[in-house]
């Protein structure tokens, strides 16, 4: 019996991959030296207005998010919050380019990224607060739980987009990752697998310089992290990671490269990350305030509002309108992170299996007993007798 | 395996001799035959049909899609099949060696285990990681190691291991459908064993979970798994020679563990020899041992021992036998079981 005579089998026959050349000269795939730039050159003039004005909106909208999660870890409301405040553009344009049907696969420093492309930005927050580690279906917004181990969701991003391609959809994953991240071994897998497959990726490095407080010079002896890419077979594209414009361009064409079958691009995005690793983190031990303040003068919602005012796409009013907006969806975020979350504590027990093993139900009865006895069996929050955790 | 030859003649009537690879190798097949969504991959799983040919025709069958030499990276592997599963897809895959899955440790940890409690069960990770471990092939360093014992640490992994052909096949079959990750860890020096089976029409099988009496005993129970079963089968034949009559449970599962099953034996018995080739400090037996103690305190006339590897680096091949338990040691530990207190 063949697989074409079984029933069923003509649900699902896998894709095979595009016809592969071997490449004889590396320079199509090698960087340019210096990060692509939009705004503040001629090309910024062919730029979509439109386009500008939504990416303006959201990176100050995401700014306006990083500034309230980082209050809301001085409240005790957060357990920890990695800011990616200085790497909106990144973040902003990782979500903007994927149609619904595409995958985002973000590191714990992307809240933003998920929060843009239409993730609750309560949700998007549970790991971080600590009540539960992803308190969203991925399949319903294609976004893969944000990753804290580094890298390693990288070869997921692959496996993902070539099971894509072998049912025949057109789909695209988008995977984040730091520059400390490119030296993990997960990192190189990935993009190995990637080109091997031609599978339809996009990995996104954000270079923020530093590692926690490790500088990018301690990190790699590369010229760029984008050329990487020439050794695995695949591009490699310098941007500048504060230029909304240019991060949505290179994104876009790296991810209708992926979405015409001809496989996997590494994008460098040279940015700065202008807070601490996280609130926890003092950056003033590793990094001058002269360094910080360069970097300043090169925000990328400045670089845009300077285009746009430039151009008369924007003005006063127009700033205020898009700052209420930003505030309306920080104090809608405050009101709903004050409010204590109802936990129940047998759910610990309810995701472990598909069925919970016969250790599992000991145990939860166990816990059961203690709360009981803490709550008392007739607890009316609780109809089960389990009590609500708080 | 003579149970389990004897099983399948009287099933099917035209049983033939089959060795262990031949039936997990069937046991692919036909899954991959029944759910398009089974995939294959690993390293030299294609062409070659694996280094222990356990994959043989598959690639030749399903095509290089679905049965998929890979890049030489067990991480990738393993977390490229996170991400397929991710997708709807009920990837298999094959880790070579024992000791060759430790790079791809961490997303078995971090995220295969994982995925599903991370996810509050929105997102099950239907991934079976085959790795032919243990020692007694003679093959050199890092290709011997037993590792159940890092396996079953870790919540979310289903640790199962089969003894017999008819449970190659079928906890196989059991562990490919399942919507939860299952290290399957495959005896190599079984591989070649054989027992009359048929594939035509193969043993149903419990699911993953439940231990089996492979000899029923009154005197003790011997409480092993995997490559430690013939010795087992081996040692109790040889006791009757001593008078004692040994039950032998076959755990084919670590987790999740069969404590009803192992708990009425020793309740039956009053002795118990846990038997295993890992090493035995942090190894199963101490996991088995309390919890055997836990359950059957008061039936037992003897203290739970164990018989276990050394508590060393898997030994170079010319040294195995010293450290793989063999019918001898099984056989002492038996005699240490306080015989004297029954008189």
């Amino acid at each position: 019996m063949t697989v074409q005579e079984l029933p069923g089998a003509a649900v699902y026959r896998p894709t095979p991959p595009p016809a592969w050349k071997p490449l004889t000269d590396p320079a199509p795939l090698l960087p340019d030296p210096e990060p692509f730039r939009v705004l503040g050159t001629d090309a910024a003039a062919g730029a979509d207005p439109e386009l500008l004005l939504r990416l303006y909106a959201e990176l100050v909208r995401g700014r306006r998010y990083n500034a309230q999660a980082t209050a809301l870890t001085k409240q005790g409301r957060l357990a920890v919050y990695p800011s990616s405040t200085g790497q909106e553009a990144c973040e902003i344009a990782a979500a903007l380019v994927l149609e619904d049907r595409d995958w985002l696969f973000p590191s714990y420093r992307d809240t933003l990224a998920a929060v843009a492309r239409g993730l609750d930005p309560v949700e998007a927050l549970t790991l971080l607060r600590g009540d539960r580690h992803t308190g969203y279906d991925p399949r319903e917004h294609r976004i893969a739980p944000l990753c804290t181990p580094l890298a390693t969701q990288l070869p997921h991003a692959v496996g993902l987009a070539h099971a894509a391609r072998l049912k025949g959809d057109d789909v695209v994953a988008l995977a984040m990752v730091g520059d400390g991240g490119t030296s993990e071994g997960d990192f190189h897998e990935a993009l190995n697998f990637a080109a091997v497959w031609r599978a339809p990726v996009v990995f996104l490095v954000q270079n923020n310089g530093f590692a926690i407080s490790v500088p990018l010079a301690k990190q790699t002896a590369a010229p760029s992290l984008a050329h990487k890419a020439v050794g695995y077979g695949m591009p490699g594209r310098l941007v500048d990671g504060n230029d909304a414009a240019a991060m949505h361009q290179v994104l876009s064409e790296a991810v209708a490269r992926a979405r015409r079958g001809e496989g996997p691009t590494l994008v460098e995005a040279v940015t700065y990350r202008m807070d601490a690793h996280t609130n926890a983190d003092d950056a003033t031990r590793y990094r001058g305030d002269s360094e910080v303040e360069t970097w300043r003068a090169h925000d990328p919602i400045k670089l845009l509002e300077r285009e746009l005012t430039g151009r008369g796409l924007l003005d006063e009013d127009g700033m205020s309108t898009v700052r209420e907006g930003a505030e309306r969806m920080a104090e809608g975020l405050r009101e709903q992170m004050n409010a204590d979350p109802v936990l129940d504590p047998m759910d610990l027990f309810a995701h472990v299996y598909e069925q919970q093993t016969g250790q599992l139900r000991e145990q939860a009865d166990r816990l059961r007993v203690e709360l009981d006895a803490e709550h008392g069996p007739n607890d009316e929050n609780d109809e089960n007798g389990v009590g609500d955790g708080r | 395996m003579s149970t389990a030859a004897a099983t399948a003649g009287e099933r099917t009537g035209r049983a033939k001799p089959a060795t262990m690879a031949q039936a997990l190798g069937r046991a692919l097949r036909d899954s991959m035959a029944e759910d398009p969504t089974v995939h294959v991959l690993g390293e030299d799983v294609g062409t070659l049909g694996g280094v222990f040919r356990v994959t043989d025709g598959l690639a030749k069958e399903f095509g290089d899609e679905r049965c998929t030499d890979t890049p030489l990276a067990e991480a990738g592997i393993l977390g490229a099949a996170v991400g397929m599963a991710m997708y709807g897809l009920r990837p298999v895959v094959e880790m070579q060696f024992d000791a060759f899955a430790y790079p791809a440790f961490e997303q078995l940890v971090s995220h295969v285990a994982k995925m599903r409690n991370r996810t509050g069960g929105a997102m099950p990770m239907p991934i079976t990681v085959r790795v032919p471990y243990g020692g007694g092939i003679g093959g050199v360093e890092h290709h011997s190691d037993s590792s159940e014992a890092y396996y079953m640490a870790t919540p979310g992994l289903h640790v199962v291991m089969p003894a017999t052909v008819d449970d190659a096949y079928g906890l196989l079959r059991e562990s490919i459908a399942s919507d939860d990750p299952v290290v399957f860890l495959e005896p190599k020096r079984l591989y070649w064993s054989k027992a009359d089976w048929s594939p035509d029409a193969p043993a149903s099988v419990e699911p993953i979970g439940r231990a089996v009496v492979r000899r029923p005993g009154r005197s003790a129970t011997l409480i092993t798994y995997g490559p430690s079963l013939p010795v087992c089968l081996e040692a109790a034949e040889a006791a009757t020679a001593e008078g004692w009559d040994l039950e032998v449970v076959d755990l084919r599962s670590l987790v999740p563990f069969d404590d009803e099953t192992v708990a009425a034996s020793v309740r039956r018995t009053g002795r118990a020899v846990v038997v295993h080739e890992s090493s035995g400090f942090g190894g199963p037996g101490g996991e088995i041992a309390a919890r055997v103690t836990e359950r059957c305190f008061h039936h037992l006339e003897a203290p739970v021992l164990r018989v276990a590897g050394f508590d060393i680096p898997y030994p170079p091949p010319m040294q195995e036998r010293h450290h793989l338990p063999g019918v001898d040691r099984v056989l002492d530990a038996v005699a240490r079981l306080q015989w004297e207190a029954e008189s």
